[in-house]
């Protein structure tokens, strides 16, 4: 690997080593999962069995694995908005950040992917295991959703660390950034699909949720990984995933660069 | 958390003493802290509302797509969600911050409540006061003076008895889950997630239409944590449509009754974590 890449793949080792260490809260997240899970599944199969057992594409089983799936999701995916970055540049860390030789979004991000990927193992797997063992789900016998499936979550966990980073970036002008990210959870939550999966929304409805990045987090790699969508209908996902991840990156580096200009430490 | 605190005369020097005045005084600094940033404030305002909504909208969508659900429809569900919401938001405003005990324990910040000679747990309630969840009542507010005038329900005195009965209960029904869940949370510290599972799946729980609870969540949300008791069933009383099985309608009158069980549950809770604290260390 070479040296320039060398201290944000480090980075991202610590992040999964930090997130390990906290075994309770990995059974606090789970406990919660499953909990929501199990409501999940109350309401969307009743939602499908008053349809009549199908629904826009929808039936039990592929709802189970839509629910659990989604629920297995939400510890790596970071549809809260919530970063150590934020707290950073309010206290004014961040200016030792910058003084490192490396780009704080860079070490930002890496770390972030590694807690999010350190946890997939406790927190992932088993709500998975609750959906295929308790309630059943239907999942592809075709290797192909899940090697394309693995690509899409990957770039999902890494847009949603982007994402949160230049939500945090606010705080160069805003100094306290509690109240957009409290709107960012909502609106990411929603339309990533986390409760009510896109494609029960009214069409403009849909429409405003896919011209957004949020599906790209979660929505897009749950119908890739579940093989609810086609083998071409996948690759396209993938590729809208990848133009807004590109994209996330880009505005988070310019507005580090213009927050870089505005920051104001105070104290000393 | 880390909002600024404005040097101001304390009202305490102008009012005669009185044992509540010092809790009068710090709520009164809070709501002067939060309305100090400004932009801050009337963003965290409008996220309120846009949570509220969109929860509301999150319903919507399933009945867009189907007529009814376990035997309701969506005019119905307004008056159960609205109920819900709005009991949970006034909890949440006067009681939300007790959830936040890990942040209290980590900083050490518990520890001087335990110096003042005042019970503990009255002093963090009174510590801080979410005015930005008003916003989020609005929209709950809403749904359930929507909800009351769609659907036909006759105004007979017990049933108006019931709604003031049922929003009062509901309060401190979702009020006590939060006590609940800070006691439990001296326990987990790390773990407190775990809590939210109840007390954030509770209040997504008590927004459901019940009857299509498997067994198991009748009996968590309907009667250890008890959710459908506190909007669901009221509602169908006032629309005069049969229970489920395990969730009968007469069961409507006994909110208050869950609400008493609940606040037990949640002071014996709270008991057990004080006792269990040994300090924030320093």
């Amino acid at each position: 690997m070479s040296a320039r890449l060398l201290p944000y793949w480090r980075l991202l080792v610590a992040g999964v080593h930090e997130q390990s260490t906290y075994r309770l809260a990995m059974l606090g997240g789970l406990v919660a999962n499953a909990t929501f899970g199990f409501l999940k599944v109350a309401m969307l199969f009743a939602t499908v069995r008053a349809a009549g057992g199908e629904l826009r594409g929808y039936d039990i089983g592929s709802m189970s694995a839509y629910v659990w799936v989604s629920q297995g999701l939400l510890g790596s995916v970071n549809v809260a908005g919530t970063s150590d970055f934020a707290d950073r540049i309010k206290t004014g860390d961040v200016a030792v950040d910058f003084s490192r030789p490396i780009s704080p979004q860079g070490a930002v991000v890496a770390r972030e992917v590694g807690k999010a990927v350190a946890a997939l193992g406790p927190r992932g797997l088993p709500s998975i295991a609750i959906g295929a063992l308790v309630v059943g789900m239907s999942m592809p016998t075709t290797p192909w959703p899940y090697l394309l499936g693995v690509v899409s979550l990957v770039i999902g966990v890494v847009l949603s660390a982007a994402l949160v980073y230049a939500l945090a970036t606010a705080g160069f002008w805003l100094i306290e950034t509690r109240g957009i990210q409290v709107l960012y959870m909502v609106i990411s939550g929603f339309f990533t699909g986390l409760f009510v999966p896109i494609s029960l929304f009214p069409g403009w409805l849909s429409a405003i949720a896919t011209a957004t990045p949020f599906p790209s987090m979660m929505m897009y790699p749950i119908d890739v990984l579940t093989g609810r969508v086609s083998l071409t209908r996948s690759l396209v996902l993938l590729g809208i995933q990848a133009a807004w991840l590109v994209a996330t990156l880009v505005v988070g580096a310019l507005l580090t660069r213009a927050g870089r200009r505005t920051l104001e430490v105070q104290g000393g | 958390m880390a909002d600024p605190v404005v040097p101001t005369p304390d009202p305490a020097d102008r009012m005669p003493p009185s044992r509540l005045a010092a809790y009068g005084a710090v709520l009164a600094s809070r709501i002067r802290s939060q309305r100090s940033y400004r932009a801050n404030f009337y963003t965290d305002l409008g996220a309120s509302f846009l949570i509220g909504f969109i929860e509301l909208a999150e319903v919507w969508i399933l009945f867009h797509n189907v007529h009814a659900l376990g035997g309701l429809t969506f005019r119905n569900i307004l008056l159960v969600f609205g109920i819900a919401d709005l009991s949970f938001s006034i909890a949440q405003m006067f009681f939300g911050h007790v959830d936040r005990m890990p942040t209290f324990l980590r900083a050490g910040t518990l520890d001087v409540f335990y110096l003042r000679p005042q019970p503990v747990l009255l002093q963090v309630i009174t510590s801080e006061i979410g005015l930005r969840r008003l916003t989020r009542a609005l929209v709950g507010l809403g749904s359930l003076v929507i909800g009351l005038s769609l659907n036909e329900i006759r105004w007979t005195v017990g049933n108006i008895a019931l709604l003031a009965v049922t929003l009062v209960s509901a309060f401190l029904v979702h009020s006590a889950m939060l006590v609940w869940a800070g006691g439990v949370q001296f326990f987990l510290v790390s773990g407190a997630e775990m809590t939210n599972a109840f007390v954030y799946g509770g209040r997504y729980a008590a927004t459901q239409v019940a009857s299509v609870w498997s067994t198991p969540l009748k009996v968590l949300f309907g009667f250890i944590f008890p959710m459908a008791v506190t909007a669901y069933v009221p509602a169908l009383r006032l629309l005069g449509l049969p229970g489920p099985m395990w969730l009968p309608t007469w069961l409507a009158w006994w909110t208050p009754a869950f609400a008493v069980w609940m606040w037990a549950f949640a002071l014996w809770s709270w008991r057990q974590g004080i006792r269990h604290y040994q300090g924030g260390g320093g």
